[in-house]
């Protein structure tokens, strides 16, 4: 079978809904993403590579774009520039969720914006389709980002000058206005996350930054997150849209998130990818508590910050991805 | 790829110096962001540059570069601010009546104002796309406290009312403007949840002249379950308004199926004759389907004339219904004699039979705040 071929079937199949509970409700373009050569496993690549940082310690956008290729290519057992073009259309309208509250020293690298945004461009998608958003442009401004409205333009901007829905979305414990960069502008979002962690929830990762897309996370920094993160992520074009979680875990934190902490903040040089926004948490859980055994800091539960809106995100109301590590396939590339 | 590495990140970086290191924004822009900020009066500061905000109940730890539950307030480097200092969203006068404060100057207009923002979150909001709201959202005037209270006069309003969302959580602003308008002889009124901690309340009272309170329910569950917040804590302040002496009435926006229950109102009367006094005012006022409570029906006129009922006969001498236009309840009757001493029509006054704060027809006492 030839790899395009096989790319095709694999994405198109209908197979993969037996493995994942949440494509059973009709979620055609997840599909698209869903393969996985063990069946009923979801996969996450964690990739890295030796010189992604020079001797000042500077990330290589070159060997930053090596290793999404590496990620990509391991996640999908395909080539890159097929899998981009298997999930991306040019008629889609990209959405690229970064994170950028802490600060440039803890945000989504640009290095690694700038390599999906390429990438984007390899699979036809214009220009003028591809958005990088986060909640404030004043966030992306610290983070380093310059704004862009202009239209033709990759476009860079806040929430705040996005706008908002009218409406109120709601599922179980959640009544949001979203993003109009996520509701109405995009057809499709990549998910740019932070491995860090977080004073509320535990854990900040793939569910947690999509905080982002509503106007009133504030509302939901109680009870350790639990249930509100799951249930914000089952906001329809929130749970919809998504196609691609790619955290940035070149730089991460395990203590005193979500802002930059330099004294607990360290090198990790790692990517880790997945389209399984529960699985990848799970990941980043189980990463930063290693870290902080490693420093010699008590779990995450015994300070009464254990993540668990990550198994309410697996469970039979939101079936969002599995947090069951005998159902994740950790690849490590 | 039309364009190259470089160029994209030229485009996106500030000035190009992001990736050199040498760019430090976090530091010079909060520093700058601060500059146009008022910082809060209530909150301690923790290790690791976070915080504790001491305003209300919810005592929200926050850190850097976060806002609290309220949404308006924002913690900038250790250092907590209030976003919405002198930025009113809205502004508007009103009939005194409408906040609805039925003893307190009536027939006067109030110069009522309100910031976004609130520190719960009511299914049954009636100004959620402002309550709820954060300030990126919502386009806000600037109005510093003198304007405020200038606007006040120059529109002969007897007050200023801080209302619509939840004062609470743009306490100072409302404290300043409170106290720009008594220099001015204009008083100030807060409409409000009640759901403040001690220590601002009393500080506030030493310069407003009325608070309505928003009980919403006597029932911990119904404030988990449908406002996000806790009884407990709005009985306090109940409390603290009495011994405080300040002039306090007392609306509760009865729901079908939520609310009502005849136990819960009665339990209720009696805890305000108890605790608060017979004098305190009580409006039993109507519920329209909105928010998140669409699928529940208006309250039907029957379940508010039967929940006044119930707190004239706990002994409550004002008790009214609301939302009502026409209803006999609109009225305030002589607790004494019987005699209607100020006739209502919605926020309108029919007839005002008050002399000297007195029934004109037997001459008891009306408590209330009348000139």
């Amino acid at each position: 079978m030839q790899r395009r071929q096989f790319i095709k079937s694999t994405f198109m199949g209908g197979g993969a809904a037996i493995a994942w509970p949440h494509l059973a409700r009709g979620e055609k373009k997840l599909e698209k993403t869903a393969f996985l050569k063990g069946a009923n496993k979801s996969r996450v690549v964690i990739a890295g590579r030796s010189d992604v940082r020079d001797r000042s310690g500077a990330v290589s956008a070159v060997a930053v774009e090596r290793m999404l290729d590496t990620a990509i290519e391991h996640l999908f057992a395909a080539r890159a520039d097929h899998v981009w073009s298997t999930l991306f259309s040019p008629h889609d309208r990209v959405g690229l969720k970064v994170n950028c509250l802490a600060g440039r020293h803890l945000s989504t690298h640009q290095e690694l914006v700038f390599a999906v945004v390429e990438r984007l461009l390899w699979a036809g998608v214009p220009k003028k389709n591809i958005i990088i958003w986060d909640r404030r442009d004043r966030d992306l401004v610290r983070a380093g980002y310059k704004i862009e409205k202009r239209a033709g333009r990759v476009r860079c901007l806040g929430n705040d000058s996005a706008g908002f829905t009218p409406t109120v979305f709601e599922f179980n414990t959640a009544a949001s206005q979203l993003s109009n960069t996520i509701h109405s502008t995009c057809t499709a979002i990549i998910n740019l996350p932070i491995m860090k962690d977080h004073g509320i929830a535990g854990v900040s990762g793939s569910m947690k930054n999509f905080f982002g897309a509503i106007n009133n996370p504030n509302k939901y920094h109680m009870d350790v997150g639990d249930p509100y993160i799951a249930d914000v992520n089952m906001l329809p074009a929130i749970r919809k849209k998504h196609r691609l979680t790619i955290c940035d875990a070149l730089t991460a934190q395990y203590e005193g998130g979500p802002p930059w902490m330099p004294q607990w903040a360290w090198n990790f040089d790692r990517l880790v990818v997945a389209t399984d926004r529960v699985a990848i948490d799970q990941i980043i859980w189980e990463t930063i508590e290693n870290k902080r055994a490693q420093a010699g800091l008590p779990t995450l539960e015994a300070v009464g910050r254990k993540p668990t809106y990550i198994a309410t995100a697996a469970d039979s109301m939101h079936r969002l991805g599995t947090n069951d590590p005998e159902k994740i396939d950790i690849v490590r590339a | 790829m039309n364009e190259s590495r470089r160029e994209f990140l030229t485009t996106m970086t500030c000035a190009g110096c992001a990736l050199a290191g040498g760019f430090l924004p976090s530091r010079n822009s909060l520093a700058s962001e601060a500059n146009d900020l008022v910082e809060a009066r209530y909150y301690e500061k923790l290790d690791n540059r976070k915080i504790r905000c001491k305003l209300c109940p919810r005592e929200c730890v926050i850190d850097d570069l976060e806002r609290g539950y309220c949404g308006v307030r924002e913690n900038l480097g250790g250092t907590y601010y209030t976003l919405v200092y002198g930025k009113p969203c809205t502004a508007h006068i009103d009939p005194i009546e409408k906040k609805p404060l039925f003893h307190f100057l009536p027939g006067s207009n109030a110069f009522s104002m309100a910031t976004v923002g609130c520190n719960v979150m009511c299914k049954f909001c009636q100004n959620w796309e402002i309550s709820q709201a954060n300030p990126d959202q919502v386009p806000a005037m600037d109005m510093p406290p003198d304007h405020a209270a200038l606007l006040a006069r120059n529109n002969n309003c007897r007050s200023i009312a801080y209302t619509y969302t939840e004062p609470v959580i743009f306490t100072e602003y409302m404290f300043d403007c409170a106290d720009q308008g008594q220099r001015r002889g204009i008083r100030s009124v807060m409409i409000s949840n009640g759901y403040i901690n001690a220590a601002p309340m009393r500080d506030l009272c030493g310069v407003l002249d009325a608070v309505k309170i928003d009980l919403k329910a006597f029932t911990e569950r119904f404030y988990k379950e449908l406002v996000a917040g806790e009884l407990r804590p709005v009985l306090d302040t109940l409390v603290l308004l009495k011994e405080e002496r300040m002039w306090t009435e007392i609306v509760y926006l009865v729901i079908p199926g939520q609310n009502d229950d005849v136990k819960e109102l009665e339990a209720m009367c009696k805890w305000i004759v108890d605790e608060l006094g017979a004098d305190t005012p009580v409006h039993f006022t109507r519920f329209h389907p909105q928010y998140r409570l669409k699928n529940l029906p208006p309250t039907p006129l029957n379940t508010l004339r039967r929940a006044r009922q119930i707190g004239l006969d706990s002994g409550l001498h004002y008790v009214y219904t609301g939302n009502v236009p026409g209803d006999e309840g609109e009225s305030t009757y002589c607790p004494n004699c019987g005699a209607v001493v100020i006739r209502r029509f919605g926020f309108s006054i029919a007839e005002n039979n008050l002399k000297n704060g007195a029934c004109k027809k037997c001459g008891t006492k009306i408590a209330g705040v009348w000139k």
